[in-house]
């Protein structure tokens, strides 16, 4: 299983690289809201009272790039959607190769790629804007990342390989990471000082106000059990979830 | 007749959808020798492709067994898929790949290692006339060549049996006639056993030892092109005659031993009899006694369209052009299970 997960990832891999443009295109809107609107945070930050604590940047850099992950993984269905309409899934599934392995290999890829672009940003957040983060805190929010990218690409494949329809699927991806993410408090945090009562209650609901909870905690340098140890639960949780559910899916006769 | 590489009893597969069931496949029996070149033959809809994808694992039957390539279909699927090749009618190749990345994923995750996979790589691209395309994308490749690579893909791991989806569909005449003389070469030179399906009754007659008549989801007659086409009662004739002589044409040819089904138009006459050829020598000179002139004739031996139509009542080449209920009930019951992804990208 491992050599085919390789063999696979390896196959993405080389794809990407044939196109690496994609790369630079993944990374231009959260750039962009480092740009155009993470100044106008500046401001805000201090003048607000309500939010958590550091730097406008410490807050804004780990969210968009959860937000990327959120983004970029959740659309990984896409090119799965292509493979089967090329025959390409059919004919890796009719040889004997693991079809756990077929998942893993493409996730894998997905959480590796999310990371790389997660660096660049993280690199022009510290090099123009002066973000000041502890290298150990922005491990761990990468790793964070990473985990995510993996949960929401292995969802992303098995919502694909269900709904098997290019107009529908991006259609329902859309209208459910619209609520997700305007519920994270991804732009502006959901906290007690700043949301009414009934909107923070609800964030605490959605699973991944707390990743972003505990990717901000990294960027500060707070590793306490109180910062992370709810977001570390729901996000190990979800990825098994995730990740079996992909991979029942793949393993499923017709997918 | 030897080994088996085919065994199936009772092969069905029913569809639900949407409350709607369809049985697709309605249990067939098949068994395919080793060294054959086994043509399964039927109209859009028939149930080949559903089949075909049973035999190869693609999809659980709901109902019977197989033998496949000397494994149990349902006990050992990843052993048969070991064994087998299998060529699917729209291809496999991913766009964006290179011919040797694709080639040589193939062969890595059929087991082989990397020096290996190359090499059964290039001896294949030479065999199938895909050599100096190593470093293409696929989506440069022409139809023909592309439908090649789908071959040597199918091929890497030198399976002894290997299924075709439809391998000529969507090329034109030349590549068609190419790859025949491919699939051929297959049997004939490295003693692979093949089954594809077709409704091509063309490619049937040409390339196929035995054909299965699929219809409706039942195998409705089996054998030889020849046998079946035996099934069909001789020859057609149809001669031109003079308007005024028609009648007079028509009590000749009825004196015509074993000439049967005669029917006229004005100027036509129309009769099967077993030997076309050899009746016609003798009717020239039966109408030359009679100082009657024949304008034309015509002789057609039996097709498989024929054999197809007096099977069913149906012509393959209608009930496959037409869209016709069972293909569209396929299609409704495929819906819930393998969803087709629209051709056109979003």
């Amino acid at each position: 299983m491992l050599r085919d997960t390789w063999l696979i990832f390896r196959r993405d891999a080389t794809l990407l690289l044939r196109n690496p443009a994609w790369l630079a295109i993944g990374v231009m809107q959260p750039v962009l809201y480092l740009v155009l609107f993470g100044p106008l945070m500046e401001r805000i930050v201090t003048s607000t009272p309500g939010f958590p604590p550091g730097s406008s940047w410490t807050i804004l850099t780990p969210a968009l790039i959860i937000q990327l992950a959120l983004f970029s993984a959740t659309t990984a269905g896409f090119s799965l959607l292509a493979d089967l309409r090329n025959g390409v899934v059919e004919r890796l599934r009719v040889t004997p190769a693991s079809r756990v392995a077929l998942l893993l290999g493409k996730v894998l890829m997905n959480g590796l790629t999310t990371v790389a672009q997660a660096i660049i940003i993280t690199i022009l957040a510290f090099l123009v804007f002066g973000l000041s983060a502890p290298v150990g805190g922005i491990l761990l929010t990468l790793l964070i990342v990473a985990m995510l990218s993996v949960t929401l690409a292995s969802a992303s494949y098995a919502v694909a390989l269900t709904l098997r329809n290019e107009q529908a699927f991006p259609a329902l991806v859309n209208s459910v990471m619209m609520p997700v993410l305007l519920l994270s408090g991804i732009l502006v945090p959901i906290t007690t000082g700043l949301a009414p009562d009934w909107l923070y209650a609800i964030s605490r609901i959605n699973p991944f106000t707390h990743i972003v909870d505990a990717g901000r905690a990294g960027f500060r340098g707070d590793f306490s059990v109180d910062a992370l140890l709810t977001g570390s639960i729901v996000l190990v949780v979800l990825m098994s979830l995730c990740v079996f559910w992909g991979a029942r899916t793949f393993r499923r006769e017709n997918a | 007749m030897g080994v088996f590489l085919i065994k199936a009893r009772g092969l069905q597969r029913r569809f639900t959808s949407r409350g709607r069931t369809v049985d697709a496949v309605k249990g067939v029996d098949i068994d395919v020798a080793e060294g054959e070149l086994v043509g399964f033959l039927g109209p859009n809809g028939a149930g080949k492709t559903t089949t075909l994808r049973m035999l190869t694992t693609l999809l659980t039957p709901t109902a019977g067994e197989a033998q496949v390539a000397g494994r149990d279909l349902r006990a050992d699927p990843v052993g048969v898929r070991g064994r087998i090749g299998y060529v699917a009618q729209g291809g496999g190749t991913g766009p964006e790949c290179k011919v040797a990345e694709e080639i040589e994923l193939q062969g890595r995750l059929y087991g082989l290692g990397k020096a290996d996979a190359i090499a059964r790589g290039r001896e294949l691209t030479e065999q199938l006339d895909l050599s100096g395309l190593d470093q293409r994308l696929t989506k440069t490749l022409s139809g023909g060549q592309r439908r090649r690579l789908d071959i040597a893909l199918g091929l890497i791991h030198s399976p002894k049996l290997v299924f075709f989806d439809e391998p000529t569909t969507g090329l034109d005449p030349q590549s068609r006639a190419n790859l025949w003389e491919h699939i051929r070469t297959l049997r004939s030179e490295q003693g692979v056993t093949l089954f594809l399906t077709t409704h091509y009754l063309e490619e049937a007659d040409a390339l196929c030892d035995r054909i299965l008549v699929i219809d409706g989801g039942e195998i409705v007659a089996e054998g030889t092109p020849d046998a079946l086409k035996a099934r069909v009662s001789g020859d057609s004739v149809v001669l031109g005659v003079d308007d005024d002589v028609t009648t007079r044409a028509a009590e000749i040819v009825g004196g015509v031993e074993g000439a049967h089904e005669l029917t006229t138009a004005p100027g036509e006459v129309r009769f099967r009899v077993p030997r076309g050829d050899t009746a016609l020598p003798a009717l020239l000179r039966a109408f030359d006694a009679e100082n009657l002139t024949m304008q034309s004739m015509q002789v057609q031996r039996p097709t498989l369209d024929d054999v197809f139509l007096t099977l069913t009542g149906r012509s393959l080449r209608d009930s496959g052009s037409g869209g016709d209920a069972d293909s569209a009930d396929e299609a409704a019951a495929d819906d819930g299970e393998r969803n087709e992804v629209p051709t056109h990208a979003a």
